[in-house]
């Protein structure tokens, strides 16, 4: 996994609550391995018609929208299935960030270990970023973890700390945790 | 100050405690399905080993055909390899697995449960959100994404930080026609979505205590569409009546003085059979209701909601639900694919005809034998559905079993989301014998009624 610091993009605005997984990548997408066609699978039915052409007032289609890499939603974004493919789906869009007042908790946590940071902000907030003009930026700092919107207020926002750490150092959790085989094998012997 | 037995079980099974809360918990039960192919290509390309193959445990059911026990008659060549690459990881990492030609195969949440392999005070996780069903036994389960799946087979454990705790109290007792999945669909209509983010939950109180074990099981699946990724039902005697054991679990309860960080009281009496009119499981009102219309919505977001919702289903707002014409039907899936629910839609059936197609899939290879060692099978043939072999088939449609664009399906699966039968599909969750009676009349209805 490549270290998340810092990220500015544009902002994209997703004006829509509770967007399951389902949404973000449907089911019969899931049997697809992870390769250059894989960007064609995020929001598919919204973006593309059942004929295959694309769907030109999909947000993501829009210019300056279409390169967007921070995405402003709505509530309970990710909600449903535990499927990562939708965070495979997100960054083979593009898309870095993402932006809503909550998230499912495995969408959450599987957008963590893959270097997609979500960034959990009030409603009101959420909202004002979401109106923010065509062409807006905004910029995540990891670290502080801070958003700054395009207006140049800062927003805080929490991400659990040893994730945040994985991150910034761009290793994933499985290397850290095998540091801990004494007390895995310890435990095993005595359980 | 007392604890929850969520923080009981994930106290026993703490490996590494962390300064900041973070825990590593210990699991004691993995479950994996053909959608874990991430995760070993994760583990492959690591070059990692399954550090615990006895704790490991495969199901094939989520691109299980249903009308055939064999790998090669699947037509798609995505669909077959996506089987043939579970049954490969399996072998080679010396997991045992239950394939789509084995006795013991079925939907892991159905199966697992109902061969014993799920008990409780146990860690159990699985890479699918509806791992929740296993809390029915008392146990800590929860789904997992497929980082995480990577992550336990090379470990054997997972980071866990102590969710909030929330318990669900269910007061009185189910009122006759009345089940488990309506109780469910109730829940979740007064909650929402979002009402458990972000929480643990512990069913709780008289008629929790009342329900048997397969109402339990589907109670605790549908908790993850309360947002919730966990749900936990303590053990007691009928736990383990159903696991066949003279086991008692003493400490393994909440205790009285538990702190929770929120609670919520139903009457189960006033619940009676619901079924969904949107695309979110908290969208939906008793049988015999009318469908809402936008402009009755709380608030303007909801009412934007509600009429995206009602446009998507083919539906105006204010139609009874009784007058809503459905196409097909759909009984099986992990919420209602036990024997119990296949029962339940039987006596629906019985001695009547269907007016419009009805798929059955047993939620396991044990419960379709089961079912027709006491002749459901045949009364599902003689009623003219379709009785088939065990898998998710139409709840997901991953095995090409699908609702097709702009039908209506009656189904007691668990996600009535927009696309989840397929493309352009229209969901309504229902009941087993809401189902069966939806068969019947071609419509909405409470079997009731019949
Ligand atoms: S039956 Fe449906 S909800 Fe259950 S595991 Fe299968 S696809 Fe998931």
């Amino acid at each position: 996994m490549d270290p998340f610091r810092a990220h500015t993009g544009l902002i994209a605005p997703f004006p829509a609550d509770n967007v399951d997984t389902d949404q973000i990548i449907p089911a019969r997408f899931l049997r697809k391995p992870r390769d250059a066609d894989y960007p064609r699978w995020l929001f598919h039915d919204l973006r593309f018609a059942p004929d295959g052409t694309a769907v030109h007032d999909f947000v993501l289609h829009r210019p300056p929208y279409d390169r967007a890499s921070i995405l402003v939603a709505g509530k309970n974004f990710g909600v449903g299935s535990s499927r990562e493919a939708a965070v495979y789906a997100l960054l083979a869009g593009g898309i870095r960030c993402v932006v809503a007042s909550g998230f499912g908790d495995i969408f959450f946590q599987n957008a963590l270990k893959n270097g997609l940071v979500p960034v959990r902000l009030p409603e009101e907030t959420v909202l004002a970023l979401r109106a923010a003009p065509p062409g807006a930026t905004a910029t995540v700092e990891l670290e502080a973890m801070v958003l700054t919107g395009p207006d140049g207020t800062a927003h805080a926002f929490a991400i659990p700390g040893f994730a945040r750490d994985c991150l910034l150092r761009g290793v994933d959790e499985i290397g850290l945790t095998l540091t801990s085989e004494a007390e895995i094998a310890a435990y095993e012997a005595r359980a | 100050m007392g604890q929850t037995l969520f923080q009981k079980i994930l106290d026993r099974h703490t490996v590494v405690a962390r300064d900041d809360g973070l825990r590593l918990m210990y699991v004691d039960r993995h479950y994996f399905h053909e959608g874990s192919f991430h995760a070993f290509n994760i583990l492959r390309a690591r070059g990692l080993s399954l550090r615990r193959p006895d704790r490991t445990f495969g199901f094939g059911d989520h691109y299980a055909p249903t009308d055939s026990r064999s790998v090669a008659d699947i037509a798609d060549p995505e669909v077959r390899g996506i089987v043939q690459t579970f049954e490969a990881n399996s072998t080679a990492y010396g997991a045992t697995a239950f394939r789509l030609a084995d006795p013991q195969q079925g939907i892991v949440h159905v199966a697992a449960p109902e061969m014993g392999l799920t008990r409780p005070g146990m860690t159990i996780v699985c890479g699918d959100s509806h791992t929740s069903t296993h809390g029915a036994l008392g146990a800590l389960a929860f789904g997992i994404g497929a980082s995480e799946v990577a992550h336990v087979l090379a470990t054997q454990c997972i980071w866990q930080s102590a969710p909030r705790q929330m318990r669900i109290w269910f007061d009185g007792s189910l009122a006759p026609g009345t089940s488990a999945k309506d109780l469910a669909i109730a829940l979740i209509a007064q909650i929402g979505t979002g009402g458990a983010l972000g929480h643990a939950l512990e069913f709780a109180g008289p008629a929790i205590a009342a329900l048997p074990m397969e109402g339990r099981l589907t109670l605790c699946n549908m908790a993850i569409e309360a947002g919730a990724r966990s749900g936990i039902i303590a053990p007691d005697a009928i736990t383990a009546a159903f696991l066949g054991t003279a086991e008692t679990w003493p400490g393994l309860h909440s205790d009285p003085d538990a702190a929770w960080d929120r609670e919520v009281a139903m009457q189960a009496d006033t619940i009676g059979p619901m079924a969904t009119w949107g695309t979110s499981p908290e969208e939906a009102v008793a049988l015999g209701a009318h469908v809402p219309r936008a402009a009755e919505a709380p608030d303007a977001a909801r009412a934007a909601t509600w009429a995206k919702s009602l446009d998507y289903m083919g539906l105006v707002g204010g139609e009874s639900l009784a007058d809503v014409r459905v196409d097909q039907v759909f009984l099986g899936s992990c919420t209602n694919g036990r024997l119990s629910d296949l029962r339940a839609a039987a006596e629906v059936l019985r001695g009547r005809r269907i007016s419009v197609p009805m798929r059955v899939s047993p939620g396991s290879s044990a419960t379709k034998r089961a079912a027709e060692a006491e002749g459901l099978d045949r009364i599902f043939a003689e009623a003219g559905a379709d009785w088939r072999d065990s898998g998710c088939s139409m709840c997901v449609g991953t095995n090409g079993e699908t609702v097709a664009p702009g039908m209506r399906c009656a189904s007691t699966s668990n996600r009535n989301f927009v696309g989840r039968q397929g493309r352009g599909a229209r969901t309504h969750l229902v009941s087993p014998a809401s189902a069966a009676a939806a068969a019947v009349t071609g419509r909405l209805v409470a079997a009731g009624v019949l």
